[in-house]
């Protein structure tokens, strides 16, 4: 890259201009394009380390966050993404405020499900590859491109315990995008998808109630539900629901209700006939 | 449970993968093409380990591009196969190998001729005027050896593929109600409707 910018720097004064002469004007592609890499333990075969402190016999039992709710999916006016907010390690629920949607850039969101630490270490880590792309192409990056670049990082650790079920969402020249990446090296483009331990209750509410020209306020109401209904199901989902809206112009978080509250919410309503 | 499965026919060959992507019990996807173009008339299906088949068959497919666009020559179908089994079995011998099994179709235009071969992760790779991987070899084989032809006409292709599909969607335990048929001829690759 240097060898190239020193031709371009004699080649025109015009160009001269717009170059930096500072010398920290010191861009190395062979360590500019390489993803973060981590110490591993210092042990023979680290894999299997990770598998025995973190398996039920080791007397120092390392607990990874797992039991979640997330979805999202696509309607007329964009895309709805909802999530409950518990993390939960065994069975202690550690916490109830968990912000399982991750705002990777004003106009990307991804969820978060299994490993807390992986899904928001990764798509910080998407986050700065995406601003790079920005950067360097004067053009937002594509939420395809976006999930592939998440997708193959995941790729390089398969197998080596990575957790994590992910989806990436967003709006960019083709419309409104949903793509499900997980840590098996899944990637998949769809128009609904629900990841977590309570994602089958919420498959149920969400599969009975879409319809593609729902206006926002009942699309809204729909993933609110969905995720309600399965934080009632689940023991390993609760807390509360947050929601955002993928817009043209980049999301908007919508709120965050407490599961309890709408439990009572919901209590008071009348059922829906199945017949409509 | 993933079935993919090709035959080939008078100038032309036929292929079929389902289009169910499943995670445990649930059903994640139900119209996901699992195949990539390796070139204008070669087509390679894949099932496998999620994640590794669409990454060994991208890389497949941007080695055999980059092939043609170094040597401004397409590779045959056969070439093709060939450096594929050669990935496979290179592969299996290392740390952590692709799990992933193939049918690889194509028409080549020298020769005038469609040829089809099986692959599996374990490197062999097999020309047949049949194929099957999965579950669906179970089902399909008796299938094929009845009512295959090396001389099939379209139309016979087609209908050999209904019976194919609707056997599948009878005997087969897992539910598979979408299937993307392909086929490639002197034309190029095109998704059909049988």
């Amino acid at each position: 890259m240097n060898s190239i910018l020193n031709e371009f720097k004699n080649a025109s004064a015009l160009y001269e201009e717009e170059v930096f002469h500072d010398s920290s004007f010191d861009w190395d592609t062979a360590n500019g394009f390489t993803l973060p890499m981590f110490q591993f333990p210092a042990v023979h075969d680290p894999v299997k380390f990770l598998r025995e402190i973190t398996s039920d016999s080791s007397p120092c039992k390392i607990e990874i966050a797992h039991g979640t709710t997330t979805l999202a999916f696509k309607f007329n006016g964009g895309v709805i993404v909802a999530a409950d907010s518990r993390a939960s390690q065994g069975n202690y629920v550690s916490t109830s405020t968990v912000k399982k949607i991750i705002e990777i850039n004003p106009f990307l969101l991804g969820t978060m499900a299994g490993g807390a630490a992986d899904c928001s270490f990764w798509q910080r880590e998407l986050g700065r590859q995406c601003r790079l792309y920005e950067l360097r192409n004067k053009e937002r990056i594509s939420v395809a491109a976006a999930s592939k670049l998440l997708a193959n990082m995941i790729y390089r650790y398969k197998g080596m315990d990575l957790s994590m079920g992910s989806m990436v969402t967003g709006w960019d020249k083709t419309g409104p995008n949903i793509f499900y990446i997980d840590s098996e090296g899944n990637r998949l483009h769809g128009d609904i998808f629900s990841v977590g331990s309570g994602s089958p209750f919420a498959y149920g509410i969400l599969d009975n109630g879409i319809d593609y020209d729902l206006d926002v306020q009942s699309a809204i109401a729909l993933g609110k539900r969905a995720i309600y209904h399965a934080t009632h199901r689940d023991g390993a989902s609760g807390g509360s629901v947050n929601v955002y809206h993928v817009k043209q112009d980049g999301w908007v978080r919508i709120g965050g209700w407490d599961v309890e509250d709408l439990h009572w919410e919901f209590q008071d309503q009348a059922k829906p006939s199945p017949l409509l | 449970m993933e079935c993919i499965f090709g035959f080939t026919g008078k100038d032309y060959v036929m292929t079929a993968t389902d289009s169910t992507v499943s995670q445990s019990i649930l059903v994640m996807k139900s119209d996901e093409d699992k195949s990539r173009a390796l070139s204008k008339r070669i087509i390679l299906l894949f099932s496998g380990t999620p994640g590794d088949t669409v990454q060994f068959a991208e890389f497949i497919q941007r080695n055999v591009r980059l092939y043609e666009i170094r040597n401004g020559v397409e590779l045959s179908t056969k070439s093709a196969a060939t450096f594929t089994r050669r990935e496979l079995a290179d592969s299996l011998r290392s740390r952590n190998h692709y799990r992933v099994n193939l049918i690889l179709a194509g028409y080549d235009l020298t020769t005038e001729s469609s040829h089809l071969y099986q692959l599996d992760y374990l490197g062999s790779s097999i020309a047949a005027p049949y194929g099957a991987h999965g579950y669906a070899a179970h089902f399909l084989f008796s299938i094929f050896d009845r009512y295959h032809r090396p001389d099939l006409s379209f139309e016979e292709g087609k209908a050999l593929m209904k019976r194919c599909i609707n056997e599948l969607q009878k005997r087969f335990l897992i539910n598979l109600p979408n299937f993307t048929v392909k086929v490639v001829d002197k034309d190029g690759i095109r998704e059909i409707v049988v």
